[in-house]
């Protein structure tokens, strides 16, 4: 930035700067919405595009603490607390054995921190394991678990950068399992060509009904929200019929599921058959960078982003906003589709009524929880993929039910979303400060300081 | 009822919008208040009006001081106030909108809408509006919501009445009608404070004149002070109220529109049958009061308006049925009326706003991929050029002033050769200084050879851009005028006036003194 | 002074300028939208009820009354009152309609129509109550033939009078609806097994408005979220943690009604939470509502599994809401069981809707949760409260899903299970947008949902040409059909979604 721009002599009244961390939110959210005219996006406006300098002044210590990724941090950390103490008010053995908790204080804790214990055991290292494999086997199920997660994450999350509230994961990679699966059964092809076909097939069904929803949104203006979750019904129940026809359901049985796919349309073991992790997880790698490419240096991305962040500017400069809309939901569903090939060609290895499982309602959470951003939803997934698995092996030990992994989850993203309310909580809020040493004149910042505090997320 | 104000102070953050602003408002007078765009007009009257709470100062009423929590207590008190963008619900009657937070109820909390109604034909009947209770606010035109705007204030008993900025939307024969309004206010025993930077009204209109500069009052004027004093109080220099210009040289015409027809989802002609030429090298300005197609015309022209018949030429080749992309790719410049919502994307980095129609064009794009450094540099450098206030070329546009702001989306459109270019509002809510440069660059594009289009409902950006001026009322076109056209035979003319009709009148009006 | 003084020249009067809509210069823009649905649906309709149609009859039984004699004195006072009101109301619009036409701009009251259908309706079956007819048995071939070409017909003149740039009036599609319905009914029941298949009509009827129940009071804290320009997703949310909690607290204090207090005050919880993070704290509201869901769906499970397994009797068995009879109106054939046999919950819908309706449209504070949804800043400079209003609003929402959340575990089924909700809040969301809006258009929205659902059961259980997970999908199928088409032209509420930053 060249100096002779520093000096600033605006005769006109500059937009307001924030003083506290809450009109920061205030302000960002007018940004957002360019005054209240329009609808808020769902991803964060600090990671959109342009820095918006946060003028949350302090020391150094102050921002750090009061920052984005503190709140993350702290978001994660007040979850599992109250998720933890949910645990140990539901568990009998725990009222046990505060009874005698001033005798033998480590019997309860014990018992408050079995279910934890068991989650990091089962999903990260087991020091309990028998030999190597045994001690890495839960961090193997992690990567497996997270690679649909990832997936479905990312498809999600990239509607989210064009402004659409894609629910409609779920049925997205109902329709790319589908598809692959067929090919994976019916057609006998060598391996590779037949594991890339299925890939492409999966590819496609994703994308024909993701477009479904890009197609009416463009269309005829029929909201995305309400039209993902009809399709979502409507894409399990046509899952269900066609597991009940010839061309689907396996030879000889009576449940509905499809016979197994062919060995060559299988993704190959990364790590030898005593683990489930599959090569899946390096197309998630792969679909990770080239969503991070996508959005950041290509022409396709920049109008992905733009029809996202301000539609009626999208248009003005020229950007043809239907086809962006349908191209994104097409590319988010192909992703989403992506997560349905992991699941058929890599963990399950057929078709079944649940072969979509949650996974498409946890991408939403995994997505909220990356802020939108490739990198972020990568890492999300994971650390959801680390709940599901350890959560698996939690239940097994120590008979909590697995449904305290979506308490956690969920809290986790309500946290994140309000950083106001995590720093309240935490008694971070600067607001206090100001009280106490607000007077006349003290709220003037000189407003060259703003050059040093472009802080962003 | 007297009002002062004592030491009003607001601040935002880091910034002082009122500084100190000491203000008295006498039963019977019409108070005005001058200052530029940004001066802090609309923040003071805002905290007068409860929507702020000051940061500093307080305000008495007759000599009592008084705490607005909200502008429930400001109504209470007897301040009523007519918004610069009029506070009514669209979809919502008159009588219902009047009703608001004042409802006349029956027993549990039923409305009692022909109480309203009644109401509001006793006001109606006293200061003679003609206005139906039952119609829809959206269906209303401008002139008729914004007395619909006073109606609500009177029927609350206000008896100071704020304008913030009432004749922006307004014919300057509707001004006139509100001025008398005014007037007959004024005579009823209520005290009126008037919100502008038009220095004509201004003087028509007041009996002490306040100028605010930067948040502070620099001074009161006496009405019969003289514009140009008025204009340097206001602007704190002392400002040419005209541009210098060098007289057009017009070429061939290259742009042409021929029986242009816009109908909108009403199945309105909001555009009907305009034919009209830009040669190169010339301004034509559109003129005419806001809502009478300009908007309409400016996005046919671009090619986002549905419903378009007609024929819309440059350089040979017809515009109409291409894409905006195709039309931008012609060569067409275009500043958008609303840059917050059309203009720019305000969470995006001022880079990424340079480029926002020329993402894909090399050397920018290279098939499908970006090249970030030269955007960047790209962006430094224009930055540089037009002069944009800011910390760095990675800040979100939307935090930046109006006037920088403006300069972004001038330095995108005005940074590949134009074959038209095309400007709407270019200079609203802007400073002075920011108006002069916005003015200083049409020209120059203009003198490049390049024919320009400029819309605006300023009849002085016009006069002082025109070359030619194109008078536009309920779509269609009343006329087109030389420069040099009086304001009063364009008053008319925006009205739907036919020019010659026009000018007779004029003549008369002015012959027999004052009008009404 | 007049405002329109001395205007000039024959000038127009400029107080009545731009946007009145001039009768001049004004063309018709009428979409193909509904030609081109219409046309698709008519002739799907003539494939199925036509060329797919069987020779066998269907049947539709009406219920037998429980009181012979009370049940006959009932159909014919009903009758009676049914005849008068027809005949009043058909009169009333007839008039207005003549001098509507006379004065060239006159419009007839929206209400007036419906309630006259309505009445017809009513006398028509309170005929058949008279007349003691206990079952219609119609030819499926014929009638199916006969709708198939009402439909055709029907569509055809649709997209003529677009051809022609004219919309069709509203009586089109009220009408095609009803004929395909009635054709879709023939057909479905011909193709059941057996050599006469039928159903109960009145059976049918009565299951839907009893499925329908959770999802009106959903919908209307949508309205009451939506209008006040709160999108609320976590309707789902507010109904499974309102089943919940009137299981566990009507179990542990063997008392129903306590369990119906809880649901309302369950529901207003998850509200209290909505309101506080998007109104507060400015979090994108639909967000907030996905995660509520996800958040109230794992903590009602993990509760269910934890506590309310290990101990059912002592947690789990919250007892019924027994059906009220209301004595007369109870009596009434074929009307009487579907809409006057009903639990408390059922009562407090009709009771909901109207007051949620009155209090919208006609009251003080319905014009200001309005003002607050379409233009919070004009609201707020007549004093109003913007974030307030919308709090209390959003709260009161919570209230109403929360009741209609203790409609599966105090009526439907008298114990809670893992997401037994299934997703009815989302439909309910669909209801609400299909009614657009507004709270009598997202109860009939919600009995239509409700109805596919029990048709779909029914026909499970007499056996169906159409594979059940193709009924399953019906209201889904419908609700898209209806998103994409009917309701795009209907607004929201402008604020909707858009949170309130003052400044």
């Amino acid at each position: 930035m060249s100096e002779s721009n520093t000096p600033r002599q605006e005769n006109e009244v500059e937009p307001e700067r924030p003083e506290t961390l809450d009109d920061e939110v205030v302000l960002d959210v007018a940004l957002d919405t360019a005054d209240g005219a329009m609808a808020p996006s769902v991803i964060p406006a600090t990671s959109q595009g342009g820095q918006i300098p946060h003028a949350a002044g302090g020391s150094v210590f102050r921002q750090i603490v009061t920052g984005n990724a503190m709140v993350s941090v702290l978001s994660v950390l007040l979850a599992i607390v109250l998720g933890g103490i949910l645990m140990a008010v539901t568990n009998p053995k725990v009222a046990e054995t505060a009874g005698y908790f001033f005798a033998q204080p480590g019997d309860m804790l014990t018992e408050v921190f079995r279910p934890y214990v068991a989650l990091v055991q089962g999903s990260i290292f087991n020091w309990a394991g028998a030999d190597a494999a045994a001690q890495l086997y839960p961090i193997t199920e992690t990567l497996t678990v997270s690679t649909p997660l990832i997936l479905a994450g990312l498809g999600v999350a990239l509607a989210f950068r064009a402004g659409l509230f894609n629910i409609g994961a779920q049925g997205q990679i109902i329709f790319g399992a589908l598809f692959g699966a067929y090919v994976g059964f019916t057609w006998h092809l060598p391996f590779l060509v037949h594991l890339l076909l299925v890939i492409v097939a999966g590819f496609v069904g994703g994308a024909v009904w993701g477009g479904v929803v890009g197609l009416l949104k463009a269309r005829t203006g029929a909201h995305e929200v309400i039209v993902t979750i009809m399709l979502n019904y409507i894409a399990n129940f046509l899952l269900l019929f066609l597991l009940t026809t010839p061309a689907f359901q396996r030879k000889g049985s009576t449940n509905p599921i499809s016979p197994f796919l062919d060995q060559s349309a299988l993704f190959p073991e990364l790590l030898g058959p005593q683990f489930r992790l599959h090569a899946g997880f390096l197309l998630a790698v792969l679909a990770t960078v080239f969503v991070w490419w996508l959005l950041k240096r290509s022409t396709l991305g920049f109008e992905f982003r733009a029809v996202g962040a301000n539609q009626s500017a999208a248009r003005t400069a020229g950007i043809n906003v239907p086809r962006a809309v349908i191209l994104v939901m097409a590319l988010a569903g192909a992703l989403a589709g992506l997560a349905g090939i992991a699941q058929v060609s890599g963990t399950e290895k057929y078709l079944s009524g649940g072969v979509a499982a949650s996974i498409g309602f946890d991408a939403i959470t995994v997505a909220l929880l990356g802020r939108s951003t490739p990198w972020g939803t990568f890492f999300a997934g994971l650390l959801f993929g680390a709940f599901r698995a350890g959560g698996v092996a939690m239940q097994a030990e120590t008979q909590t039910p697995i449904d305290i992994v979506l308490v956690i989850q969920s809290l986790i993203v309500l946290f994140i979303a309000a950083p106001p309310l995590v720093r309240a909580i935490f008694g971070l809020n600067p607001r206090k400060k100001k009280k106490a040493t607000g007077g006349p004149g003290s709220g003037s910042i000189p407003s060259g300081k703003l050059e040093s505090g472009a802080a962003t997320a | 009822m007297k009002l002062e104000l004592k030491g009003i102070t607001k601040r935002f953050g880091s910034l002082v919008a009122n500084d100190h602003i000491d203000l008295v408002v006498e039963p019977g007078q019409v108070h005005c208040l001058l200052g530029e765009n940004g001066a802090g007009k609309s923040t003071l009257m805002n905290v007068l009006y409860g929507l702020y709470d000051p940061s500093d100062g307080e305000i008495l009423v007759d000599g009592k001081p008084v705490v607005f929590k909200g502008p429930g207590d400001a109504m209470a008190a007897g301040i009523g106030m007519v918004h610069q963008h009029f506070m009514l619900i669209p979809v919502f009657t008159v009588a219902e909108n009047v009703a608001l937070g004042n409802e006349a109820t029956k027993a549990a909390g039923f409305l009692n809408l022909d109480e309203t109604r009644r109401r509001i034909s006793e006001i109606s009947k006293q200061y003679g509006f003609h206005v139906d209770p039952d119609a829809l606010v959206e269906d209303l035109p401008v002139g008729v919501q914004q007395r619909v705007e006073i109606i609500k204030a009177l029927v609350r008993d206000a008896e100071v009445l704020i304008l913030d900025e009432p004749t922006a939307v307004l014919t300057p024969q509707e001004t006139d009608e509100l001025l008398d309004i005014i007037r007959q206010l004024k005579a009823a025993g209520k005290s009126i404070v008037f919100i502008s930077h038009k220095l004509r009204e201004v003087k028509e209109i007041s009996d002490i004149i306040t100028v605010i500069r930067r948040g502070k009052v620099v001074g009161s004027a006496d009405p019969s002070a003289s514009p140009t004093e008025l204009a340097s109080a206001m602007v704190g220099r002392a400002v040419s109220l005209t541009l210098e210009k060098k007289p057009a040289q017009p070429g061939e015409a290259t742009f042409k529109v021929r029986n242009l027809t816009v109908v909108d989802h009403n199945g309105q002609h909001v555009v009907d049958g305009l034919s009209f030429d830009i040669a190169k090298g010339e301004v034509l300005a559109i003129a005419g009061v806001q809502g009478n197609g300009q908007t309409e015309l400016t996005e046919a022209i671009l090619g986002v308006q549905q419903h378009v018949t007609g024929s819309i030429v440059l350089d040979d080749v017809e515009l109409l049925g291409k894409s905006v992309k195709q039309v931008l790719s012609a060569g067409v410049g275009f500043v958008p009326e609303d840059r917050k919502i059309d203009g720019l994307v305000g969470t995006f980095s001022i880079s990424e706003n340079m480029i926002l129609d020329l993402y894909d064009k090399p050397p920018f794009a290279q098939g499908i991929g970006m090249k970030p450094a030269l955007i960047a540099s790209h962006a430094e450098k224009k930055v540089e050029e037009f002069d944009v206030r800011t910390p760095s070329i990675d800040v979100a546009v939307g935090t930046l002033s109006g006037g920088n702001q403006q300069k972004v989306v001038l330095a995108r459109e005005l940074s590949r050769p134009l074959r038209l270019f095309i400007a709407s509002q270019p200079t609203r809510g802007l400073d002075v200084g920011s108006i002069e440069f916005v003015h200083k660059r049409v020209i120059a594009e203009r003198d490049n050879g390049t024919p320009v289009m400029i819309v605006s409902t300023e009849l002085d950006e016009v006069l002082e851009l025109a070359d030619r001026i194109a008078v536009l009322y309920r779509g269609k076109l009343v006329g087109i005028v030389p420069a040099g056209t009086s304001r009063d035979v364009l008053g008319l003319m925006m009205a739907g006036v036919p020019e010659h009709e026009a000018e007779l009148t004029a003549h008369k009006t002015l012959e027999g003194g004052t009008h009404v | 002074m007049s405002t329109t003084t001395t205007q000039p020249g024959g000038g127009t009067p400029a107080g009545n300028a731009p946007a009145s809509p001039g009768k001049t210069g004004a063309t018709e823009l009428v979409s193909w939208k509904a030609g081109i649905g219409l046309s698709l649906l008519a002739i799907l309709g003539t494939v199925l009820f036509g060329f797919m149609s069987n020779s066998k009859s269907a049947g539709f039984g009406i219920a037998e009354a429980a009181n012979e004699a009370a049940s006959s004195v009932a159909a014919l006072v009903t009758f009676v009152l049914a005849l008068l009101l027809s005949v009043g109301l058909g009169y009333l619009w007839f008039v207005r309609r003549r001098s509507g036409l006379a004065s060239g701009s006159g419009t007839v009251p929206g209400w007036l129509p419906a309630s006259t259908v309505a009445a017809v309706v009513v006398l028509g079956l309170a005929a058949l109550g008279v007349a003691k007819v206990s079952k219609i048995t119609l030819p499926s071939a014929a009638i199916g033939w006969i709708a198939a070409v009402i439909l055709l017909g029907l569509a055809g003149y649709t997209v003529y009078l677009t051809q022609a740039k004219k919309s069709a009036p509203r009586w089109v599609g009220g009408t095609f609806a009803a004929v395909f319905l009635i054709g879709f009914m023939v057909w479905i029941v011909a193709g059941g097994n057996g050599d006469e298949p039928s159903i109960s009509l009145a059976g049918l009827i009565a299951g839907s408005v009893t499925l329908a129940v959770p999802l009106v009071f959903g919908s209307l804290s949508g309205v009451l979220c939506e209008r006040v320009g709160v999108v609320n997703i976590a309707i789902e949310g507010q109904l499974l943690l309102g089943a919940f909690s009137a299981a566990v607290v009507a179990t542990v204090t063997h008392n129903v009604y306590a369990g119906l207090v809880a649901a309302a005050v369950a529901g207003t919880l998850v509200s209290l939470v909505l309101a506080v993070v998007s109104i507060k704290y400015l979090v994108n509201q639909i967000i907030v509502g996905v995660v509520l869901n996800v958040l109230i769906s794992g903590l009602t499970s993990f509760l269910f599994s934890t506590l309310l397994t290990a101990d059912p009797d002592g947690l789990n068995k919250p007892g019924r809401l027994p059906p009220v009879d209301i004595p007369f109106l109870s009596d009434i054939p074929i009307i009487g069981p579907i809409l006057f046999h009903q639990s408390l919950v059922g009562y407090l819908m009709y009771i909901a809707v109207i007051v949620v309706y009155l209090g919208l449209f006609h009251t003080k504070w319905g014009l200001r949760v309005r003002a607050v949804g379409e233009h919070p800043q004009a609201a707020d400079t007549v004093g109003i409260n913007v974030n307030r209003t919308r709090f209390w609003n959003v709260l009161m929402g919570g209230a109403i899903a929360g009741i209609g959340g203790s409609f599966f575990t105090l009526v439907s089924v008298d114990a809670f299970s893992k997401d037994m909700s299934g997703g009815r809040g989302y439909i309910a969301l669909a209801a609400l947008i299909f009614g657009r809006w507004n709270p009598i258009g997202a109860f009939l929205a919600a009995l239509l949902f409700g109805f596919a659902d029990n048709l779909q059961s029914v026909i499970t259980i007499i056996g169906s040409p159409v594979p059940s997970q193709f009924m399953a999908m019906l209201p889904y199928a419908l609700t898209v059909f209806a998103v994409a088409g009917l309701v795009g032209r209907s607004r929201p509420p402008a604020a909707s979604g858009i949170p309130y930053v003052k400044g």
